[in-house]
């Protein structure tokens, strides 16, 4: 069968042994724009940017790296929002614990999650997550805490290690700055790691990796765990930046569009997301002001991106630069 | 009073009739998703949306045509089917050579832009479709009511859904489905245009959720947004029942909504989960789906 | 010698980035059998699947009565006349046997009635309602062979008919074979049976790694065994 993994399809260009220059020049750039941002740009909307970034890279670790194509990533970041604002209003926690729990909370709903859906493959793996990921909106729907169509609202920043008060937009700017970073930094760890490297070959061949004698199921529910953790984590920390935890989060809306983010960034590249995490929210702020329905200019640049550019964004750029070369 | 584990008769009927009623629906759109799969590996997420065109199709021709129920029984279906012909043609057919997901994540988009195009014009609210002269009122069975119309709709998704069997099973247009589900290069050698098969298939799989749709139209509103609060019941319904056999979706569609009924007597907070519920358990202990064969 | 009937010229084929035909060129006349020799992979399925085009890869040129069929789509093909039986022979196992005989649509008058194929192959006849994958190699061979015969195609492309079957269901394709020919049927065939071929071949053809490397008719067969020896390892 001419079949390609969605993953493979975008093959990215193995990456180079060592860092190359120009990853390191990217690096520095990157770092540079991520402290001078908020004097630029309007805090908060960086702060969306980078919650989303972060999102979609963790999406990105299982669909880019594992092959696995979760439809109910918002569980996940709608789950930990939920229980992040909750244990702060609720339990008066400080603001790193709450993130913890939440972080905690989302792996532990990706365990569950995760087992169930990694009994099937391809499109039904799919179909569970979104289905399971809907069970759970219902459930937050209906459970007294989460305060149902309103959300749980006006959500306290608080002190940050009790000192550092994230009232003030810079400081908490920083602080997702930080968040944001430490995420992206795991997430390249993970696939410059001996067990990135045995998610890719599964990725590749799922067959051959389980005749290798890799317990290939392992492999798979770590990845989702793990993503679904740094899932969380993004969530959480939302539920603080915007003080709210609400029910968009755990939709299944919220679930398409990191897929699409990713999809347009760029699927199994590590900027790929964060790039198409800011096009979209960019697009979505534009699209607000507007009259103009959001969901058909998201469904329009899903269909664009599947056939016209699998790539992405940055697959794209990639591809155009390796054949300079 | 009938009593039966302490719930009254009546209750328990009319709450086991709409459970049928959702079973109906949910029986139709597996069957159309099971038949779009089975032929182009695509799973169809603008399912729900052509259900949603289905009823809106109905609706349009009464209101601005003067078009009633029966015509649009069937001029519905055949508008939606040429639709999907288009969207077949013009997006499906490009990705049939790459993963699966694509279409999915294809389909999705369609869907998106479809349900997106008539929440920005009708909104969120229902449209009212009345019900068609001939199956207003009630018949009193003696042990319950039962709604003309709902039962009609429970009569006609059968029907339906043994039309679409025998059409699959038993004729020469099936046995070209059912031989190019296999190997459908092979049947484009012996000289049939298999692209086309897909095409038609695609439509036949549309046609269907419209068809439903049209049922659905006097029951629920007709509302932009009736097909996506649907359609992810229905992927469970597929994740149990397992997309190998046309019979397992449409057996499996009834039986879920039957449970869901059931659910809503006994334990109502979990009627909106229990489907999912199911989809879990079954996941644990035969992962393959009821009639699964893989 | 009558007109050619098939006529390849030049033909390139690839699977996917790997090039498998190198320029393979070969002429069916009417009412011939010509049977492909060679050994494993050296291109023979290939040659049958880039005929019928089962395999889109392809350059060069392939004239069946007279027409270029090489750019036209699949299903196109049969419509001229051209049955493929293919190596795995290719049974719907959701089809049962009759359905399986039904499925190709006929492409032209002349073809064999149900009754006569029934006569031909009265195991199929017993067994019409079986699931198709619960017959027996042979019968599913048999099958294979009788689901072309009904559609009226007149040159046909066998591939390896008599793989991994007992001597006497050989024996039977053997006399099916004949009678075909003598019904004036037009017959390219892949065999690595070369006791078989022998048998039922006209002229022969010899490939080796995506070329042709020899062909004579079968009278000029004797002269051959040696050099046959050498590159088949008879």
């Amino acid at each position: 069968m001419a079949t390609q993994t969605a993953a493979t399809a975008v093959a990215p260009a193995p990456e180079a042994k060592g860092t190359s220059t120009r990853t390191i020049a990217l690096a520095i750039v990157g770092l540079l724009i991520l402290l001078a941002a908020p004097f630029v740009i309007y805090p908060v909307f960086v702060m969306k940017v980078l919650c989303f970034a972060l999102f979609a890279a963790a999406f990105n670790l299982l669909l880019g790296y594992v092959g696995l194509l979760s439809f109910g990533h918002a569980a996940f970041f709608g789950g930990a929002a939920y229980i992040c604002a909750y244990s702060i209003k609720a339990w008066n926690f400080p603001p790193e614990i709450a993130i913890l729990a939440g972080t905690l909370f989302a792996a532990a709903l990706g365990a569950v999650i995760g087992y169930l859906a990694i009994r099937r493959q391809g499109i039904y793996f799919a179909m569970i997550t979104l289905a399971l990921s809907q069970m759970f909106f219902f459930v937050c729907l209906q459970a007294p805490f989460t305060g149902g169509e309103d959300g749980i609202q006006g959500v306290p920043r608080g002190k940050l290690l009790g000192f550092i008060d994230l009232g003030d937009s810079l400081a908490m700017y920083y602080f997702v700055a930080a968040v944001f970073l430490f995420g992206f930094l795991a997430i390249w760890r993970i696939v410059n790691s001996p067990f990135g490297n045995i998610l890719k070959a599964i990725r590749e061949n799922e067959q051959r990796a389980i005749s290798l004698g890799y317990r290939v199921d392992h492999y798979k529910l770590g990845a989702f765990v793990i993503s679904a953790a740094l899932t969380g984590l993004a969530g959480a920390v939302k539920a603080i930046v915007f003080q709210l935890a609400s029910l968009t989060d755990v939709g299944w809306q919220m679930s398409g569009e990191v897929i699409l983010m990713t999809l347009l960034g760029g699927i199994g590249t590590l900027v790929g997301p964060v790039a198409g995490a800011a096009l979209v929210v960019s697009l979505e702020n534009y699209l607000a002001t507007s009259s103009f329905p959001v969901p058909v200019v998201i469904g329009t640049i899903f269909v664009a991106c599947v056939l016209m550019f699998r790539r992405g964004i940055v697959g794209e750029i990639n591809a155009f630069l390796d054949r300079k070369k | 009073m009938t009593m039966i584990f302490g719930y009254p008769l009546p209750a328990l009927l009319s709450q086991l009739l709409i459970g049928l009623i959702n079973g109906s629906f949910y029986a139709m759109l597996s069957l159309g998703l099971a038949v779009i799969f089975g032929m182009l590996r695509v799973i169809n997420f603008a399912h729900g949306a052509q259900y949603m065109l289905g009823a809106f199709f109905a609706w349009f021709l009464l209101r601005y045509f003067e078009v009633g129920y029966w015509p649009s029984l069937i001029l519905a279906p055949l508008g939606v089917a040429l639709i999907s012909v288009v969207l077949e043609k013009v997006f499906l057919s490009r990705v049939y050579k790459l993963d699966h997901l694509y279409g999915l994540l294809l389909t999705f988009g369609l869907a998106l832009i479809i349900e997106g195009m008539f929440r920005h014009w009708y909104g969120t609210s229902g449209q009212p479709y009345s019900i068609p002269s001939v199956f207003t009122g009630a018949l009193n069975l003696g042990f319950m009511i039962l709604p003309i119309y709902r039962g009609w709709v429970i009569v006609a998704s059968l029907v339906i859904c043994l039309a679409t069997w025998l059409l699959i099973e038993k004729t020469q247009f099936g046995a070209y489905l059912r031989a190019a589900t296999e190997n459908p290069t092979l049947v484009q050698s012996f000289g049939v245009n298999v692209p086309r098969l897909l095409t038609l298939t695609y439509a036949l799989g549309a046609g269907l959720a419209a068809l439903a749709g049209v049922l659905a139209a006097p029951i629920y509103q007709v509302s932009p947004l009736m097909g996506q609060n649907i359609i992810i019941v229905v992927f469970a319904v597929v994740v149990i029942g397992g997309m190998g056999s046309i019979l397992g979706a449409v057996v499996t569609g009834y039986m879920l909504g039957l449970v869901e009924g059931l659910t809503k007597v006994f334990y109502p907070e979990a009627s909106s989960t229990v489907i999912f519920v199911i989809m879990v358990v079954v996941l644990l202990l035969r992962p393959a789906g009821l009639f699964g064969k893989e | 010698m009558t007109e050619p009937l098939l006529e390849v010229k030049g033909l390139q084929a690839w699977y996917g980035e790997s090039h498998v035909l190198h320029g393979v060129d070969l002429t069916v006349h009417k009412g011939e059998t010509v049977t492909l020799l060679g050994r494993n992979g050296a291109g023979k399925t290939t040659t049958l699947k880039s005929i019928i085009g089962v395999i889109r890869k392809r350059q060069g040129q392939i004239s069946l009565k007279g027409t270029n069929i090489l750019p036209l789509p699949l299903h196109h093909v049969a419509k001229r006349g051209l049955g493929y039986v293919p190596e795995e022979r290719g049974i719907f196992a959701s089809l049962d046997v009759h359905e399986n005989l039904m499925l190709p649509p006929k492409v032209a008058e002349g073809g064999f009635s149900l009754d006569e194929i029934y006569t031909l192959f009265p195991n199929l006849a017993e067994r019409r309602r079986s699931q198709g994958t619960k017959l027996s190699g042979g019968e599913q061979q048999m099958l294979a062979i009788a689901r072309i015969l009904r559609t009226g195609a007149d040159v046909l492309l066998l591939d390896e008919p008599t793989e991994g079957l007992a001597p006497v269901i050989v024996q039977r394709i053997g006399d099916v074979i004949r009678a075909l020919k003598e019904k004036g049927m037009t017959i390219l065939l892949v065999e690595q049976n070369f006791r078989f071929a022998r048998r039922v071949a006209d002229r022969f053809y010899v490939m080796e790694d995506g070329h042709m490397i020899d062909s004579f008719r079968a009278d000029e067969l004797a002269g051959r065994m040696d050099s046959l020896h050498e590159t088949l390892g008879l």
